[in-house]
């Protein structure tokens, strides 16, 4: 049997796979320093849904998650080309890309 | 539907513009464009249908608040023809941008299917996060936009994670299927887990406490314009997605999640009304009022399943047109004090009595003084939280407003009763035509709310 179709063995561990990796993506974005970091941590949580999606739908045979997939991705991509942009021109001006200095607003 | 594709074609035509180097016919393009699409989306008005193999819908629902949303978007492109007059080479980005802030908005209203729910919420935020920073060469502006992008991206991770759970407990995006699934017998605790990942994405959308952090800041730093553009659309139309996607699964999020939306609804309120107390920046304050007009709204969501919309599309109409008022009357002051606290005011009953008095309506219809807009919205709002037998739901939200009325009352002080410095405050016309306009019409849906009211 399509280790994967086989619904007893298979679903299940990819759905822990997928929570384990959206929660060290939540983890990352929560406690690292870096925006870099943090923009990667997004990225894995997005990608985390994209297996969970992935594997469902391949568990039930029903295509409508893999297109969403597709959605997901080019979504991420956009998010990133101006996630990447904000985080030039905050080099630019701050010289330093760490989160801690943000700090002008704030009351 | 046809409104959906004439903004994203009118949001290309601007960049076509920019290309045939027609850069002084952008700003009347787009107005009158919006006018158009106005009246295109207005003539759906009773023509339900579904689109896209049933992706996006068309009903009296979406038409009414598509046509808020267009209206907000309208005004607030005539307001940015003004506000970037000394930026000509950058005017097509902001205003396709803008257009494309509308789009998702259309998307988010008119979605019948959680993929475009999704869409929309992601084309409306990326397209924000990108004007929030778009003052390159200001700090501020940098850090509101790129704070708004991380907390922005991050809560979509969450929205998307509940989407996948829902879509593994029902094998299915379509509202239809997901309200069918709701409503029968058994329901799977991976549904359920879903739908709270969702509600707290939507919290968050709509900047409601405890998922508000990111509002002042961003709302400080982003140039002001888009200030007025994010408090006023991204609300209504965020709390519009919001009805209907609690209007989709019926009794099921009532029953389950009554007591979440009701917290979220107090703490909404009490942050919102009691750390604007504080506040010395106009827009941290507007943001703060922002957070405690969501908690009014979310008061007006806790019974979505039994009541129609009318009460959520009053108080948008008249939240939206008093602030986007008061920022028009604001931005002017700001352009010509240079500062944007609300000490910018003093004075102003001396200088330009009219605009002094405009801005003094416009605080009190948000604090919810009557012949304004803004004391119906809340009347309608809190007659059907004691229909619903929830009395203590109007007691706090009563108790919140006349906290409110004292911050509201700050800027009116500082107008009358300080004195005034040397600055005089120039006014543009575009920005007079904005504001008599938000005033006429909030006044005129202020003295005949049946107007909005009796709609469906």
């Amino acid at each position: 049997m399509n280790p994967i179709t086989n619904p007893e063995s298979t679903t299940n561990w990819y759905l822990f796979l997928s929570c384990l990796l959206f929660s060290i993506g939540v983890m990352g974005v929560l406690f690292r320093k870096n925006a870099l970091i943090i923009l990667m941590c997004i990225e894995l949580m997005l990608n985390a849904v994209n297996l969970l999606l992935v594997s469902f739908s391949a568990y039930t045979g029903n295509t409508d998650g893999q297109t969403f997939v597709f959605f997901i991705m080019v979504v991420a991509a956009a998010e990133v080309a101006v996630g990447l942009a904000l985080m030039v021109s905050i080099y630019r001006n701050i010289g330093s890309i760490d989160i801690q200095s943000l700090n002008k607003l704030k009351w | 539907m046809n409104t959906l594709i004439y903004t994203s074609v009118l949001g290309f035509g601007l960049m076509v513009l920019e290309v045939l180097k027609l850069r002084k016919w952008i700003s009347p393009v787009l107005i009158l464009g919006l006018s158009l699409i106005f009246g295109i989306n207005i003539h759906d008005w009773n023509q339900p249908g579904s689109y896209m193999g049933n992706m996006l819908e068309t009903s009296n629902f979406t038409v009414a608040f598509n046509a808020l949303a267009i209206f907000i978007t309208l005004l607030i492109a005539m307001l940015a023809s003004e506000y970037y007059a000394d930026e000509a080479h950058h005017i097509s980005d902001y205003m396709t941008i803008m257009t494309f802030v509308l789009c998702g908005a259309q998307m988010m209203l008119g979605y019948a299917n959680l993929v475009l729910f999704f869409i929309g919420i992601e084309t409306l935020s990326i397209s924000l996060y990108a004007l929030s920073g778009s003052k390159r060469f200001d700090a501020k502006s940098n850090e509101a936009g790129f704070k708004y992008f991380l907390m922005g991206s991050f809560a979509s991770g969450f929205l998307l994670f509940g989407i996948a759970l829902i879509y593994g407990a029902t094998q299915s995006f379509d509202l239809n299927s997901l309200g069918d699934y709701a409503n029968g017998t058994e329901v799977s605790p991976m549904f359920l887990t879903g739908l709270l990942l969702v509600l707290f994405a939507l919290f968050f959308k709509v900047s409601a406490a405890p998922f508000h952090f990111w509002a002042p800041d961003v709302y400080e730093g982003a140039p002001s314009i888009i200030t007025a553009f994010m408090s006023t659309l991204v609300k209504v139309v965020g709390f519009a997605a919001f009805y209907k996607f609690l209007h989709v699964f019926g009794y099921l999020i009532p029953i389950k999640f009554e007591w979440l939306i009701i917290l979220v609804a107090i703490v909404s309120l009490f942050t919102g009304n009691l750390s604007a107390l504080a506040q010395e920046n106009f827009k941290r304050l507007m943001a703060y009022s922002g957070i405690s007009h969501a908690g009014y709204l979310l008061i007006g969501l806790v019974g979505a399943a039994a009541f129609p919309s009318t009460a959520i599309l009053y108080y948008g109409i008249g939240y939206a047109l008093s602030t986007i008022a008061a920022f028009s009357i604001a931005m002017a002051v700001f352009k010509s004090t240079g500062s944007e606290t609300i000490s910018a005011f003093n004075g102003l009953g001396k200088k330009n009595p009219i605009l002094a008095a405009c801005l003094t309506s416009t605080m009190l219809s948000l604090a919810g003084i009557p012949p304004f807009a803004g004391f119906f919205g809340k009347f309608y709002i809190f007659s059907e939280a004691l229909q619903n037998g929830h009395f203590y739901l109007v007691l706090i939200g009563i108790i919140s407003s006349m906290i409110g009325i004292y911050y509201y009352m700050k800027v009116v002080i500082a107008m009358y009763a300080k004195p005034a410095n040397e600055t005089k405050i120039e006014i543009s016309l575009t920005n007079q035509l904005v504001m008599w306009l938000c005033l006429i019409v909030s006044l005129l849906i202020g003295i005949m709310p049946s107007m909005i009211t009796s709609l469906f």
